[in-house]
């Protein structure tokens, strides 16, 4: 029997390859094993004894006065343990909520129904089957009134006032914001050779996560103490308001999220149907648990985009750009429940100058209030720079085709450059770092980009449609600096905290929750790299508010660049103390000693060394520590980001269009990514491939769409159409490193880089394909049925 | 009514109601809560089981349909403690995130791999083309069912696939 | 997740039995096969019955594809997949392959079946566009006996068939004939979605000329829709693409198809067009290889 020295470097899961990544790099998922036998607990797994079942009746009118509902034959039904109704909640000052941009939401109706969809009664009921049942016994009188859905005619004076909840609202007005300079990009306007205007609409689209919303709420009888499983991304945020919400002292509040199946910013507000199975918990004294159907996630929970944009573009002849401007009517729905911070209404849509270096930027934005769905931000959106890239990216390649220019050498020419970093855009914000030339290019070279321009240009002599699209964009994620950015008065940061156990075993509890962004693996390797334990030696503990530090949660991309710097800082802080520690131990002065990864040794003897497990030992040991050295060896932080990160990544996409049919066959995909450090490749390139796809869907199929008087036309996953395997390639990834100067390990996060920039690249290779049909731009989606349209001139906008 | 049928090699009877849905059958009177439901309309495909063999979608099966038949879910593919190359597969190649599509996903791979042991990607793709993951693109995915497909062709597995 | 409204199950054994369940329990009975069109509409509380009648068991006595010299007979059993995978039936009417490839999607194909897609009769629906093309004929059975309706017959509107009460479907026949070939075209926004426009094209060879001709649409009105000018048009004159595109322009003058979220009017009768030029193209030089 051979001897086999077991490799106590590599932890177990590591793949040892030519990466040199910072932490353990690309090793496999801690969280695997449970999801692939099972065992994931996800909230509609949660199953507690005498649990009740609650189903939300919901409008089916737009917009509808309430007359009055008659449950008797509901409460009657023998399963049925109460039935509520907007009136009930009014009673406890409870039908109304605050959304999480200062607005209100109505939890139930009282008034009127003012979006299909829209919650209006609830039961609860001894099993879900009979709940749903029982919503076919309340009887709602309703009265039609004329719904607001063309968002441009919303502030037509004769318009219904959807509103008028609101004292004094004498319109459809929900607010108008402005960026940049508008005279000085007046100026560069009026001094350009080429001025380029096109209509872009990015149409409302949903994030669809493959598990719906939902929530199990249990109110202890004695105690009074609220136990809240629920699907949030943002467990300590939902806690806080809660407690300002219904009035519940926040220590008597616990929100558990439980695995998550997928989040996407649909699982970031706060809807209804928590709050209500929150009351019924309490009315009844019995666990509710509440879980939509996919119809009620789609109709009614969180949207995103719904931005009709007029771009406009200023550049020389030769192509250098000099300003961009852009007039944007926003669709809010029926309440503005955005999930923005609280001086961002329009979100970060302010970083739509983009990638380049610009004289002047200007942007004025209207939004408005609609009979339809409340929501806005949301679909891995950065908070609305997926709208801003699209703009621009389109806009640049709009002035591509009149200059009748290549779109890369376009971008090539107008680039920020690596000088110029940090750089502060014409619109305010002050991009970390940067080089951009070289991620496109290497683009370039995976895709084969001037190979593929002649086989497009043998393929147009024959009469075939094909299409190059590139894109490239600039992010900006990581919410952020509390000087700047809060949500309902939350500073947007993130604590952690880091106990290592005596025997240098180690947990560390994270603000942020996971929903398959793998947080149990990363974060232990973050830790794993400055603390020097085996990611496998470290426990990651997330999602139960009682249980970790506040902080604001996973959306914006900002686990990474906000949870993960405060991992690398609470590790460094432990790590601080443990070389005190260390040198009463090796009794050398702290100076004298160095760091190995796991070991501290006297800098010239590295026989004399401790490793963080002797150390750990030692600090709950007995004996005598360094003077004022308290025992154990643990740390909490709350780090605040001195900036957003700005990853930015080039994106190239080849597709082919029947010329009978008008189908589109996305052929190839290539994204080359910058998000700063890599923590986990293969985790990173998974996200990517799921923007990607997500690029697919929105550029080609998806869409929330609404008939005149107000039907959502995407109530069902038959008509919400999410790609399949079948309409996506095999993604080709690339990165290069730009480390991000401010963020203690240079990450930059990278969870929405590829939704983000994925559409433009796309859609502009659509167009790229239709350039014999003269087309310079068109909507989307882009279904069969909207390319042929464009290709007989006739395309109109969807919305 | 009475219902009776084998999951994952036991025979299970139980009292219900006559439109109860098979995967709330599995989930919520037998607790084996790895396969997940994500829609109304059999589009998403988090529900695939298997059914006499063959994969199908549990939300839009009744649970007395699947009177005495066999039924095998995800807590299936398990055998004495030894993960089926599928679920390996999955794991070496990250072909999951949030893992709610998973299951399904893995049923039906299980079931590809039975019949047609060396797929190509194109034949994965169509596969798995009635399930949704808003995760991963895909790519991932049929990579793992590769990775699963390879291991197969180098060690025939006896435990895990069917029968 | 959506749940169906109460009912009572009951299982049939055989087609007398199902015959005799539905007579007794009259009106409020529906049959259930595969589940895919009905249990989601159930869900959905847009149908609901007192009782289901599972006729999964008749698989055995109806799930079946004969195929002889002059006909081919298929039982309403017959799974989706079985459809697609039968290579007997794929060389006489290669069309079901073609369609089946682009029906839902492998896992309801499993379950899925001919007589369930027929019954729902959904415009869009692609086997019902397939028995079109091929003059398919509907063998119906009730406690009285058998009758046997054409396709025109069968489909009374969308979303109902001259299926009655107490009444089912049985199984399809369709009269082969030499020298003949078929095929199917369809757009779909995604994979496992109802077609935008479907059409199918089957053609009968007598020598270098063309002897018949059928073509079957779906989502262009509100029946699939067979187009007898079409082979009046094609009868007789050797295959060529300029007598395809006249073909073509005769089934978008034929199609009366409405604007939805699939797709504009406008589209879909360009669609008509296209698609039946291609699916007359493919079943024209498969029958000219056979």
């Amino acid at each position: 029997m051979t001897a086999v020295e077991p490799d106590t470097a590599k932890p177990e899961g590591f793949v040892d390859n030519d990466e040199k990544p910072v932490g353990y790099g690309r090793m496999l998922r801690k969280e695997d094993p449970r999801f692939v036998r099972g065992l994931g607990k996800y909230c509609d797994d949660v199953e507690l004894p005498g649990m009740l079942h609650l189903a939300i009746l919901r409008s089916p009118f737009a917009h509808a006065k309430i007359n009055g509902i008659d449950a008797s034959a509901a409460q009657a039904h023998p399963k049925v343990k109460a039935v509520i109704t907007g009136a009930d909640l009014a009673e406890q000052g409870l039908a109304w909520m605050p959304t999480l941009s200062n607005d209100v939401q109505a939890v139930l109706a009282t008034d009127k129904v003012r979006f299909q969809g829209q919650e209006v009664a609830f039961v609860v009921a001894e099993d879900r089957y009979s709940a749903r049942d029982a919503l076919e016994l309340i009887e709602v009188d309703y009265e039609a009134i004329d719904p607001v859905i063309d968002v441009r005619k919303a502030l037509d004076p004769d318009m219904p006032v959807i509103r008028d909840d609101l004292e004094d609202k004498t319109d459809n007005h929900c607010f108008d914001w402005e960026t940049g300079d508008e005279e000085a990009t007046n100026a560069v306007f009026d001094k350009a050779d080429v001025v380029v205007s096109e209509d872009i609409v990015y149409p409302r689209v949903h994030p669809a996560p493959m598990e719906t919303c939902g929530c199990v709420a249990d109110v202890e009888r004695v105690d009074g103490k609220l136990t809240l499983w629920s699907t949030t991304q943002a467990p300590h945020a939902h806690r806080t308001v809660y407690a300002l919400v219904a009035g519940l002292p926040e220590h008597k509040i616990r929100v558990i999220a439980p695995d998550i199946g997928g989040g996407f910013g649909n699982k970031v507000p706060i809807y209804p149907g928590y709050v209500c199975a929150i009351v019924a918990s309490l009315v009844i004294g019995k666990p509710v648990k509440w879980m939509e159907d996919r119809t009620e996630n789609l109709v009614s929970t969180g949207f995103a985009r719904d931005y009709i944009m007029r771009g406009e573009i200023a550049a020389t002849k030769d192509g250098k750009i000099l300003g961009i401007r852009t007039n944007v009517l926003a669709d809010h729905g029926a309440f503005n429940g955005t999930a923005a911070p609280v001086k961002y209404p329009a979100g970060f849509f302010g970083v739509f100058t983009g990638s380049y270096d610009i004289e002047a930027a200007h942007c004025k934005m209207t939004a408005v209030y609609t009979n339809k769905a409340p929501g806005g931000m949301a679909y891995a959106c950065s908070f609305r720079i997926t709208e801003a890239v699209y703009l621009v990216e389109r806009i640049v390649d709009c002035l591509a085709y009149e200059l009748d220019m290549d779109p890369a050498e376009l971008r090539l020419k107008n680039f920020i450059q690596p000088d110029q970093f940090p750089y502060e855009s014409k619109t305010g914000w002050v991009y970390d770092s940067g080089d951009y030339e070289p991620t496109m290019r290497k683009a370039m070279d995976m895709a084969g980009y001037e190979e593929l321009r002649r086989e497009q240009a043998e393929k147009r002599e024959r009469g075939e449609l094909m299409g190059i699209g590139i894109s490239f964009f600039t992010e900006a994620v990581g919410a952020g600096p509390r000087k700047d950015m809060d949500i309902l008065g939350l500073g947007m940061a993130d604590g952690c905290e880091l106990r290592i156990h005596p025997t240098g075993k180690a947990v560390v509890r994270l603000s942020v929750k996971t929903q398959g962004q793998g947080h149990e693996t990363t974060f232990a390797q973050i830790v794993a790299e400055e603390i020097g334990i085996p990611p496998a030696d470290i426990d990651v503990v997330h999602g139960d508010t009682d249980n970790t530090p506040f902080g604001l949660g996973t959306y914006g991309s900002r686990s990474t660049p906000v949870s993960g710097a405060a991992a690398a800082l609470v590790a460094r802080k432990v790590r601080d103390k443990a070389q005190i520690i260390a040198s009463g131990m090796l009794e050398v002065s702290v100076a004298d000693l160095e760091w190995d990864k796991g070991s501290f040794h006297v800098k010239g003897d590295p026989s004399q060394s401790v490793t963080i497990a002797d150390i750990a030992m030692k600090a709950h040991g007995a004996g005598d520590l360094p003077e004022g050295i308290e025992g154990g060896l643990e740390a909490q932080i709350c780090y605040n980001p001195d900036n957003l990160t700005y990853p930015f990544g080039a994106y190239i996409c080849v597709v082919d269009i029947d010329p009978g049919t008008a189908e589109v066959k996305v052929r190839r995909f290539i994204a080359v990514d910058d998000c700063g450090t890599q923590i986990n490749p293969m985790i990173i390139e998974g996200q990517v491939h799921g923007g990607l796809a997500d690029g697919v869907g929105m550029a080609l199929m998806e869409m929330i769409a609404f008939d005149e008087d107000g039907n959502c036309l995407g109530g069902s996953l038959m008509d919400y159409l999410i790609p399949t395997a079948m309409e996506v390639p095999d993604w080709e990834t690339g990165h290069t490193v730009t480390p991000s100067p401010h963020h203690p390990i240079g990450a930059k996060g990278i969870g929405e880089s590829a939704t983000v920039g994925s559409p433009p690249a796309i859609v502009n290779a659509v167009v790229d394909a239709l350039k014999p049909y003269n087309v310079r731009h068109a909507d989307m989606p882009l279904t069969p049925s909207r390319v042929w349209e464009a290709m007989q001139g006739t395309l109109q906008p969807p919305i | 009514m009475q219902v009776t049928m084998s999951v994952n090699g036991e025979e299970v009877t139980k009292e219900i109601e006559g439109r109860l849905l098979l995967v709330h059958f599995i989930r919520d009177h037998l607790g084996l809560t790895g396969t997940h439901w994500g829609c109304d309309t059999s589009n998403c495909g988090t529900c695939v089981v298997w059914m006499d063999d063959e994969p199908v979608k549990s939300c839009t099966v009744l649970a007395a349909m699947a009177g005495g038949r066999t039924v095998r879910t995800v807590e299936g593919l398990e055998v004495d403690g030894v993960l089926d190359p599928v679920q390996q597969g999955f794991i070496e190649c990250h072909g999951l995130q949030c893992g709610f599509c998973t299951p399904g996903m893995m049923m039906t791979a299980r079931a590809l791999l039975d019949e047609n042991p060396n797929p190509s990607e194109e034949e994965i793709r169509e596969a798995i083309s009635g399930q949704i993951c808003r995760c991963t693109g895909y790519s991932t995915i049929i990579r793992s069912i590769q990775w699963a497909a390879a291991k197969e062709a180098e060690t025939p597995v006896t435990v895990g696939s069917a029968s | 997740m959506q749940v169906p409204a109460p009912f009572e199950y009951e299982r049939a054994t055989s087609v007398d039995h199902a015959i005799a369940l539905m007579d007794r329990l009259g009106s409020e009975a529906r049959l259930v096969a595969g589940g895919h069109s009905l249990l989601p509409m159930m869900k959905l509380r847009l149908a609901n019955f007192e009782y289901l009648i599972d006729i999964n068991d008749l698989h055995d006595e109806l799930g079946f594809i004969r195929v002889t010299d002059d006909e081919v007979r298929i039982g309403a059993m017959t799974r989706h997949r079985e459809l697609l995978e039968s290579d007997e039936l794929a060389a006489v009417f290669p069309i079901f392959r073609d369609a089946e490839k682009v029906i839902a999607d492998p896992v309801v194909r499993n379950r899925g079946t001919l007589g369930g897609s027929l019954c729902q009769a959904d415009p869009s629906e692609d086997l019902s566009a397939v028995c079109t093309t091929l003059n398919a004929s509907c063998v119906i059975r009730s406690g009285d006996g058998e009758r046997i309706v054409g396709m025109e017959e069968f489909h009374v509107g969308p979303y109902e068939t001259a299926v009655a009460d107490g009444q089912m479907l049985t199984e399809i026949r369709i009269p082969v004939r030499a020298g003949g070939s078929s095929a199917y075209e369809k757009v779909e926004r995604r994979a496992g979605d109802w077609a935008v426009v479907s059409s199918g094209a089957a053609i009968w060879m007598d020598g270098a000329n063309i002897a018949d001709a059928r073509v079957g649409l779906a989502a262009v009105g509100p029946n699939t829709t067979g187009i007898p000018g079409i082979a009046e048009a094609l009868a007789g004159q050797p295959p060529s693409d300029e007598l395809f595109a006249q073909a073509g322009a005769i089934a978008a003058a034929s199609a009366n198809p409405s604007t939805d979220m699939r797709g504009s009017a406008e589209y879909k009768t360009h669609l008509a067009n296209e698609l039946t030029q291609r699916a007359l193209r493919r079943a024209a030089a498969r029958a000219q290889e056979a």
